[in-house]
């Protein structure tokens, strides 16, 4: 269990709200729509705050229009991935932009096992710091994450 | 008027009969060619807008050709060094002048400058002809540059900011909603470790960054590497427990260049993402710490301290806008652009304009929020502009609405002044924030509906509900007064 005031990861949009329904997730993937971005699925056990690339579940759907499938990719991937970090992303191209516009968190683990912050004393009263994720601690594909 | 025998006299344009125009003598501006009505900008000059109040007497045209003249080549009496340039093209040519709709005794004077004029990228030597002696000079009671046109051959000699909002939002890892911060208070006195606690508890609550203050560079209650260090532990510990990228803004500001740069390598060697400057540090020094910030993959905040005091005045000094095209230019990643609800000046539409020139590809002409010239950015990097300086959560429907989602909101005592405390006051921020952009997301029409939304967010976020409780009906409604005066009709068009 994590200490900070939302007991969980915060990363994304709408972390501090109450869990998304299928329904609003809806929503908000027919808002990006409508303003012409591309959605995906992405998926990791590591949730380290700089692991930017996490696992593509399938390509963007860049020709994808229909809200109703991008939200069955999510469930594929919610079953597929049950206990991982699942998060929907949207690509705007426009130029200028050509990054993400919108990401939130659609999935998480049972338990949430967060980040230890490493200090390395160096030179004076400098210090070093890692922040290392519990999750990390065994390897790649035996993390069952937040399962155990 | 230029006939026969005559003396130069009163001739209300150019002369052109070069014995007549470089007798020793004082001639008019208008006749020296700083005045030329038909007169059609070319590709790569610059135009400026000035608002002028010529003294009792003076002739508006007379006027703007002074400003013209006074801001390029000119001198208060004929030289016939002169002739050794070319000189025509070295002088500024006001081509069009016209009275501000209801500001009797004051015109709007359009002025074109060749691009030769203009060091590359430098802002300093831009703004040493724009806004130099011009701005003293006696025939006028006052003069105002309202803004500029910067030609893209212009723009392209400047690398503008170093990280640019798009590769900020990439590096923290934050999409699809307004960054959060707050700014450090009080101001002034707090011990380093003290700060640092503030820092903390913010970040971990819920904000993505924390600010230092303009005013606090390292004074005897505090040295800055002191703060540097307790600030960066607080940074990392927040980011541990929560899982996101969180920084503060390390202002790196002190009394020369070599400080600065001292600090700022400091700060990168603490892992800060990021460093703040303060406007007056001055043109030269903020372009140089805009090229360390490049080579060091640092995000780069400008603070605009200072700037009220020519930028308020609608008669006299330099519009906002036109600092903000300087300062993007120059090279910052934030800057603060103002609120239009919080404590500090601001005419909403106004505002609005600023943070157009902070994050268009191309700004286009707008007059009702005082843009009077298009402008090609030639792909140059976006600045984030930041609204700061007495908000609150209960106004988050509002500054959503005017600023849309490329903002830093910060919330300084509306996030330390929470009565449960700073961590309490950052959640309610955030909450409400991520609620607002949810509903404006499912279509809810925030400007009518956000005082709802909010309300509904409060029933889960006891936080917020104290912060409404507290702050909801605090406004700043006092009258602007930096406006624009511009009726939007094609007779302003340029």
């Amino acid at each position: 269990m994590m200490t900070n005031p939302t007991g969980r990861i915060t990363q994304g949009q709408f972390s501090f709200l109450p869990e998304l329904t299928d329904a609003e997730i809806t929503l908000q993937i027919e808002y990006g729509l409508k303003r012409g971005y591309a959605w995906s699925v992405e998926y990791t056990d590591d949730p380290h705050p700089r692991n930017t690339y996490w696992e593509m579940f399938g390509m963007p759907m860049f020709d994808l229009k229909d809200a109703a499938g991008v939200l069955m990719e999510l469930q594929n991937c919610r079953k597929t991935f049950p206990h991982h970090y699942i998060r929907l992303m949207a690509f705007d191209s426009t130029r200028g932009i050509e990054s993400i516009a919108m990401s939130f968190i659609v999935n998480r683990p049972e338990k949430e096992p967060g980040f230890v912050l490493e200090r390395q004393e160096t030179r004076g009263r400098s210090m070093r710091y890692t922040i290392r994720s519990y999750a990390a601690d065994r390897p790649e594909g035996e993390r069952g994450n937040g399962k155990a | 008027m230029e006939s026969g025998t005559e003396s130069r006299g009163d001739a209300p344009t150019a002369i052109t009969d070069s014995k007549k125009r470089y007798r020793a003598g004082v001639l008019k501006y208008r006749q020296m060619g700083y005045w030329e009505p038909d007169y059609q900008p070319k590709a790569t000059d610059t135009v400026c807008l000035f608002r002028i109040t010529p003294q009792d007497g003076v002739d508006p045209v007379e006027a703007a050709a002074a400003v013209a003249g006074e801001s390029s080549t000119a001198t208060w009496t004929v030289v016939w060094t002169d002739r050794l340039t070319a000189c025509d093209s070295y002088r500024a040519k006001a081509f069009r002048v016209e009275p501000v709709p209801n500001n009797p005794g004051q015109y709007f004077a359009w002025v074109a400058y060749d691009i030769c004029l203009f060091e590359e990228g430098s802002i300093a030597n831009m703004t040493a002809s724009l806004i130099g002696n011009v701005f003293s000079f006696k025939p006028l009671k006052a003069a105002r540059l309202e803004d500029i046109q910067v030609p893209p051959a212009y723009v392209k000699t400047f690398k503008g900011p170093p990280t640019g909002l798009i590769v900020e939002r990439e590096r923290l890892d934050k999409f699809g909603r307004p960054l959060l911060g707050a700014t450090t208070k009080p101001k002034l006195g707090l011990s380093a470790r003290n700060y640092g606690r503030v820092i903390y508890e913010g970040l971990k609550g819920g904000l993505d960054f924390m600010k230092d203050d303009e005013n606090i560079n390292s004074q005897p209650f505090m040295h800055w590497r002191d703060r540097f260090l307790y600030v960066m532990d607080a940074v990392n510990k927040a980011s541990a427990a929560t899982g996101e990228v969180k920084g503060s803004y390390l202002n790196i500001t002190a009394g020369t260049v070599e400080d600065m740069y001292e600090r700022a390598e400091f700060a990168k060697e603490l892992g800060s993402v990021i460093v703040m400057i303060d406007l007056v540090i001055g043109w030269s020094s903020i372009q140089s710490m805009s090229n360390w910030a490049r080579r060091n993959d640092m995000i780069l905040h400008l603070h605009r301290a200072g700037h009220g005091t020519y930028t308020r005045q609608k008669n006299h000094g330099v519009s906002f806008r036109v600092i903000a095209k300087w300062l993007r230019l120059a090279g910052v990643d934030h800057m603060h652009a103002g609120t239009a609800v919080g404590k500090l000046e601001g005419d909403p539409l106004t505002v609005q304009g600023y943070y157009n020139v902070c994050r268009d590809s191309f700004t286009k002409q707008d007059l009702t929020r005082g843009i009077f010239f298009d402008q090609d950015w030639c792909d140059l990097k976006k600045v984030m502009p930041v609204a700061s300086g007495g908000i609150h959560a209960g106004q988050m429907h509002q500054l959503l609405d005017l600023f849309g989602d490329d903002v830093c909101l910060q919330f300084g005592g509306g996030t330390i002044g929470h009565p449960a405390g700073i961590q309490a006051g950052a959640v309610a921020n955030r909450v409400a924030l991520e609620a607002m952009v949810k509903a404006r997301n499912e279509g809810v029409d925030i400007r009518t509906e956000g005082p709802e939304v909010l309300r509904k967010a409060a029933r889960f976020c006891t936080p917020l509900q104290q912060a409404l409780d507290t702050w909801g009906d605090i406004s700043f409604n006092y009258t602007p007064t930096d406006s624009s005066d511009f009726l939007p009709t094609a007779a302003v068009a340029h």
